[in-house]
């Protein structure tokens, strides 16, 4: 890989993880789901360079199902299903900005001093794609952490996927079938996740995972 | 018969895909539970034809003397499961509280479940493995949640996001495997084969592969049940349908420990990574009395045995992590028992909760003077999961403490003191139902009551007297196991 090459995926995965950072501290429904599609185009271009660089025609169809699948069709099913439970306007309970983003500055740090050391033997592209994807599904679970709503919660779910993929296209010659399942098993989680969502609605008149509190099975 | 052993490996899984199929277009509900029998029973079949005679370790599927353990159990308990499923289900279609419809899915979802946790068995791809982990998953959030009550939906949520969680942390494991693998084993579909990975362990880098099995062992234990990852688990079996809160504590739980087993025999095959076994033994340990202590508190009879099942995954990660023969065999061992005892232990309760029309303790009493064959075939699953002689469990129970004692005495204090803990909650709770004054309904039980004992007979059997090949499959198992 040459010094271009490597500085333009250097910078394809770096953006992943700041999109991710910024997705962290959006508290509109709107601003979340808008982040998550250029969440999901950052990756697609990501895995579309990594197909042309490693010469791996079937990494183009890995960033298709990117942009199409996760770019373009699933934020605007998500806009329809926050306009339709009237969502839209509520603003978000995040644990205070400043404390998410730090926290989400030591997870990209801790990601760093895990993975760079560790691997040194491995091929330096696939080091550094280890960290920055590691830095991704850990801000994604932060967000998960952070949410007490249902759709940003599987925004945040979601963008670990992201971060996933990121790391099998950055391992070289990974088989397709991990890709093409992964992409698979989103779809699958995503239907999961809309029934649910519709059942929640149904049942509590609100996406407000608070709001299942409250049905403790255990509680005297 | 030649035929079937020669494709026994593919009928396991072939069966279930179209049991699936079959019943998610059949609206009888009759027919649908029979057919779902057969489906199971036929797989049995296949299972125990892999005894026999296996096929050769494929890009895709293995079979070997592990995963034959784990295939035999799981087609065995899926079968009783789905006789005892048959009368459970009638009864909850007669009270309303499942649509004839709701029903069909859950006959095609059982099917799933079972082609899902045989896949994750028998592949001989870690990438493989994990889809057929995440389809588990996905099945059994369904199943959890479809009685739709709120409590229902906690359950299925909860687990459905901490599952996920899990699934996508083994995932993060599994891909740093396959980068661990790709420079020795070359790129492609061969650097992630089982066959592959174990035969050229030994080139590895180190690092990597620790970095991977924290990962694996993390993504893997939270489907385990392993605290501090627990947390969906007795939401999830105490809200969904009876059968499945046997599935998966009999199964599912073993199919994730299965797949810990598997990374663990990879990092034995290298001298410098480091040593997986204190990792699962402080797991196990933490699982184990953090459980104990849980029970005392349950008021709920699902939820109870649910943290039950999280103490004996303790118990039996715990045993995995000491490793060496007799550890190993004690672990198996164990497993195999808790898998018959737990599964019997939910057949009862699953009869019991319908009768009475509640699964709490405080208005349940004296089963064995109103339903004594019930009550006292629960009493029976309690005394022998509780670890009393001359049962199953307890002989599993005294490999493990002993094999303990012999390696590391100051590591069977906490072990014996959580089973001591736990025996006590056990026993309190089981008193207050199963003896006293009768209270609530006292119809008679619709019951099938051929899963219940034939389990419970098994586990006494194998409390005196364990066949002679069985033994020595289990060694050997466990020779394999490191």
């Amino acid at each position: 890989m040459g010094k271009l090459e490597f500085d333009i995926s250097h910078l394809l995965s770096g953006g992943m993880v700041l999109v991710s950072l910024v997705l962290l501290y959006q508290d509109r429904m709107f601003a979340v789901l808008r982040f998550f599609a250029g969440h999901a185009v950052v990756l697609s271009f990501a895995v579309g360079w990594q197909a042309f660089v490693q010469d791996k025609p079937e990494l183009y169809i890995t960033a298709l199902i990117a942009l199409a699948f996760k770019g373009i069709i699933i934020p605007l099913a998500l806009y329809r299903i926050v306009v339709r439970l009237g969502i839209h306007r509520e603003l978000e309970n995040v644990v205070g900005v400043g404390l998410t983003m730090l926290g989400g500055i030591g997870l990209i740090a801790l990601s760093l001093i895990v993975i760079l050391p560790l691997t040194t033997a491995a091929d330096p592209y696939a080091r550094e794609d280890l960290a920055f994807a590691l830095s991704v599904v850990m801000l994604g679970l932060l967000m998960m952490i952070t949410r007490r709503n249902a759709v940003s919660q599987v925004v945040g779910f979601m963008s670990i996927e992201n971060g996933l993929i990121l790391a099998a296209t950055g391992a070289k010659g990974m088989p397709l079938v991990v890709e093409i399942s992964v992409a698979f098993s989103v779809l699958i989680a995503f239907i999961v996740i809309g029934v649910f969502l519709f059942r929640i609605r149904e049942r509590f008149d609100s996406v407000d995972i608070g709001a299942l509190d409250r049905s403790q099975g255990d509680q005297p | 018969m030649s035929w079937w052993t020669e494709n026994a490996a593919a009928l396991v899984l072939v069966i279930p895909a179209i049991g699936a199929a079959l019943l998610a277009s059949l609206p009888n509900y009759r027919i649908s539970a029979r057919l779902n029998v057969l489906a199971t029973g036929l797989t049995l079949a296949s299972a125990v034809a892999l005894v026999f005679g296996r096929p050769e370790a494929g890009a895709y599927l293995l079979v070997d003397d592990l995963n034959v353990v784990f295939v035999i159990l799981n087609a065995f308990v899926g079968f009783t499961t789905s006789i005892f499923s048959a009368t459970y289900i009638a009864h909850e279609l007669e009270t309303g509280r499942l649509t004839p419809l709701y029903l069909r899915f859950y006959h095609a979802m059982y099917q799933v479940l079972m082609f899902a946790m045989n896949l994750a068995l028998l592949a001989n791809n870690i990438g493989l493995m994990w889809v057929a982990i995440e389809v588990s998953t996905l099945t059994t959030v369904l199943m959890v949640g479809i009685y739709r009550t709120p409590a229902a939906l906690e359950a299925a949520w909860k687990y459905f996001i901490l599952g996920s969680v899990g699934i996508a942390l083994a995932l993060f494991g599994t891909i740093i495997v396959y980068v661990a693998a790709q420079p020795v084993v070359g790129p492609g579909l061969d650097a992630m084969a089982w066959t592959n990975l174990v035969k050229h362990g030994v080139a590895f880098d180190p690092a990597l592969l620790n970095l991977a099995f924290v990962f694996l062992l993390l993504g893997y234990g939270t489907k385990v049940g392993l605290a501090p990852l627990h947390a969906w688990l007795p939401n999830a079996h105490a809200e969904g349908p009876t059968p499945i809160s046997a599935v998966l504590s009999g199964l599912l739980l073993n199919v994730a420990l299965h797949a810990v087993l598997r990374f663990k025999m990879l990092m034995a095959t290298n001298a410098e990574v480091l040593a997986p076994g204190p990792m699962m033994i402080t797991m196990g340990l933490v699982s184990l009395i953090f459980a104990a202590f849980m029970l005392y508190k349950r008021r709920d009879i699902k939820r109870m045995f649910a943290y039950s099942s999280i103490e004996h995954m303790g118990i039996i990660t715990f045993a995995f992590g000491m490793g060496g023969p007799l550890a190993n065999f004690a672990g198996l061992l164990h497993m195999t028992m808790h898998s018959l005892t737990k599964s019997a232990i939910f057949f009862a309760v699953g009869h019991v909760a319908q009768i009475k029309g509640t699964q709490r303790f405080s208005e349940i009493r004296g089963l064995t003077v109103t339903h004594p064959v019930l009550g006292w075939g629960l009493v029976l699953g309690v005394v022998a999961i509780a670890g009393m002689p001359p049962l199953g469990i307890f002989m599993s129970e005294f490999l493990v403490v002993s094999s303990t004692f012999a390696r590391d005495p100051l590591l069977a204090i906490p072990l014996v003191a959580g089973i001591l803990v736990s025996f006590g909650a056990l026993f309190l709770r089981v008193n207050g139902l199963a003896f006293g004054e009768p209270l609530g309904s006292t119809q008679p039980a619709e019951a099938s009551y051929v899963p219940l004992f034939a389990h419970l007979a098994l586990v006494a059997v194998a409390g005196v007297y364990l066949p002679a090949p069985l033994v020595a499959w289990f060694q050997n198992v466990a020779k394999l196991l490191g």
